[in-house]
């Protein structure tokens, strides 16, 4: 009863969010400099045409009048339109967010296990030699820049090698696995490190716990008393840091999807930004935090679930 | 407190190119944005270090100035989201109430948004340029500052000695700037250190995709996109630069690794 109560409370607090960054992408809109219509009908159009569009944006109103009319047409699905395809944007998102959504998972994946290793490993022993290693791995992913790792795996992976495929997305599942198999990993760099400390922080303090020595005097074993019991335990902090490494892999796929050429997201805002076309960017920044907000509640909902106590 | 030895390294490889960015025209073998149809991709040799690119200039002297985007974006880039940072956070933290809902309202709509896509976005509607990135840096960057300084600011607003100085009639200005502010600031440098790498990698980025500096400046973003084509007959092009940004990147995350190790922050 009183997790269903926390859910719905978390889900009314979702909504001024909600608004908030539709007001921040809105800014981001006002504050571009030009007249969006111009850029949207291109110089051909005649005054009646920009009036009419002008008039179903609501571009003559007061900006907060315009800010209304921008939230009603996004309650709607309308988020303009792109100039470059002739297409409304909604239904560019539509084509590409999939194949963000297949490499973000994707990547996760891929992440898990090495992570869940490395952790271990550093935990079992701090400051140990492997503890130091993983520590210096760390710091040379965090260092490393992702496009230009990118391009040495295309490079050592796709061309020299020919393992993989370089560019595109390919029209079956195993096919999308492979064309995505090096940006998923190229991404997975720099998110290990920052999940491997995090873990291996709560597995530290779990270790610490006094149910530890408990268990140790009750005659169970190291092995058994960090699987049974520390391991389950430390995963709720690194469950919480879900939301945050998703924000970290859609940024990612900005860099990574351009150089790949792989049809997400992250290369449709790029190519937009670089064409100029606006409501384009500003439809996918939106669907961005969008994802975002919802991965964050459904990690929050998720630890309500498995630990009651995180429910106040 | 103990130096580490891996923060020590650190210290070393920044001061090094911090010398490398300064002394860039004594260690530069050629003029970093010569033109010369005479040597063009040319691979690493005795006369070209690091080879030529497709119009002949110099990568080895490219790098060796690129340092100076570098160090300029890492260092300078940090300053405003750090002070406006800082501001929002102690205020939020120490006085709490509507300053504090406020603010936290503000992070929460800001939190969402991908660092890196809220940038590009910004400097997509400003033009780009590296003071297009500086607005957008302390448009953005903030957050991460805030929130660390509000929940120093909030531990120490009712510690004793707070209290004490309250007592004694100073006033909030004076407490926050002597009091709340110095013992709050351990887990900010160490931010500061990983947000240096992280905000020399973004501005590579933008330079990368072509939002950062204009051509043909040597930065090393714009190096690594310029060798991209020519990755298959000329790596080094490509190579070098990506290699410099990983030594100064390894410099500013060893002393935060260092630093974080030694103000007790992380076992």
């Amino acid at each position: 009863m009183k997790t269903l109560r926390y859910i719905l409370i978390r889900l009314a607090q979702a909504i001024p969010v909600l608004l908030g960054v539709s007001i921040i992408t809105f800014v981001l809109m006002a504050a571009t400099p030009g007249d969006p219509v111009r850029l949207l009908v291109g110089d051909r159009a005649t005054p009646e045409t920009i009036a009419a569009i002008r008039d179903q944006y609501g571009l003559d109103e007061p900006v907060l009048i315009q800010y209304f009319t921008y939230l009603g047409n996004l309650v709607q699905g309308d988020l303009g339109a792109s100039l470059r395809y002739r297409l409304p944007v909604f239904d560019l998102i539509v084509q590409h967010y999939p194949v963000t959504l297949f490499l973000v998972i994707y990547t996760i994946i891929l992440t898990l296990p090495p992570v869940i290793i490395l952790a271990v490993l550093s935990a079992r022993n701090p400051n140990g030699f492997a503890d130091q290693v993983i520590r210096i791995l760390g710091v040379l992913g965090l260092a490393v820049p992702v496009f230009w790792l990118s391009l040495l795996f295309a490079r050592l992976f796709g061309v020299t090698l020919g393992w993989f495929p370089v560019s595109g997305y390919g029209e079956t599942f195993p096919e999308h696995l492979r064309h995505l198999f090096l940006p998923a990993l190229s991404t997975m760099i720099w998110v290990v490190p920052i999940l491997v400390r995090t873990l291996r922080a709560a597995l530290l303090e779990e270790m610490n716990r006094d149910y530890v020595v408990t268990g140790l005097s009750k005659g169970l074993g190291q092995r058994e008393i960090f699987k049974s019991h520390v391991f389950p335990n430390s995963l709720l902090p690194t469950i919480n840091l879900f939301a945050v490494i998703v924000a970290y892999l859609l940024g990612g796929s900005v860099i990574v999807e351009t150089v790949y050429a792989v049809p997400g997201m992250g290369k449709l805002m790029v190519d937009s930004i670089l064409a100029r076309d606006y409501f384009v960017v500003q439809g996918a920044t939106l669907v961005f935090a969008v994802t975002t907000i919802l991965v964050m509640l459904a990690v929050d909902l998720l630890s309500a679930v498995i630990d009651p106590r995180v429910a106040p | 407190m103990r130096v580490t030895p891996m923060f020590v390294i650190g210290v070393c490889m920044v001061a090094l190119w911090c010398l490398v960015a300064f002394f860039a025209p004594l260690l530069a073998t050629h003029d970093p944005t010569a033109i010369d149809f005479e040597a063009i991709l040319v691979g690493p040799s005795a006369e070209h270090w690091f080879g030529t690119d497709n119009v002949g200039r110099d990568t080895y002297s490219r790098v060796i100035y690129g340092s100076r985007y570098a160090l300029y974006i890492g260092l300078f880039g940090v300053i405003a989201p750090l002070i406006i940072g800082l501001a929002i956070g102690l205020l939020a933290g120490y006085f709490g109430g509507w300053i504090d809902t406020l603010a936290m309202r503000l992070v929460d709509i800001t939190v969402p948004f991908p660092f890196f896509v809220l940038v590009l976005a910004i400097v997509a509607v400003l033009g780009p340029g590296v003071e297009n990135y500086f607005i957008a840096l302390a448009l953005v960057g903030w957050v991460g500052y805030a929130r660390l300084a509000r929940a120093e600011a909030m531990v120490l607003r009712s510690s004793e000695f707070v209290l004490a100085a309250r007592t004694m009639g100073f006033s909030h200005f004076y407490i926050l700037m002597r009091h709340i502010l110095p013992n709050s600031m351990s887990p900010i440098v160490v931010y500061v250190m990983t947000d240096v790498t992280l905000v020399i990698l973004f501005g590579a980025a933008l330079g990368f995709l072509g939002m950062g500096v204009a051509p043909p400046t040597p930065e090393w973003g714009i190096m690594i996109a310029e060798g991209q084509i020519y990755l298959a007959s000329a790596w080094w092009i490509s190579f070098f630069p990506g290699l410099a940004m990983v030594l100064i990147g390894i410099g500013f995350a060893l002393i935060g690794d260092g630093l974080a190790r030694m103000l007790r922050l992380e076992r």
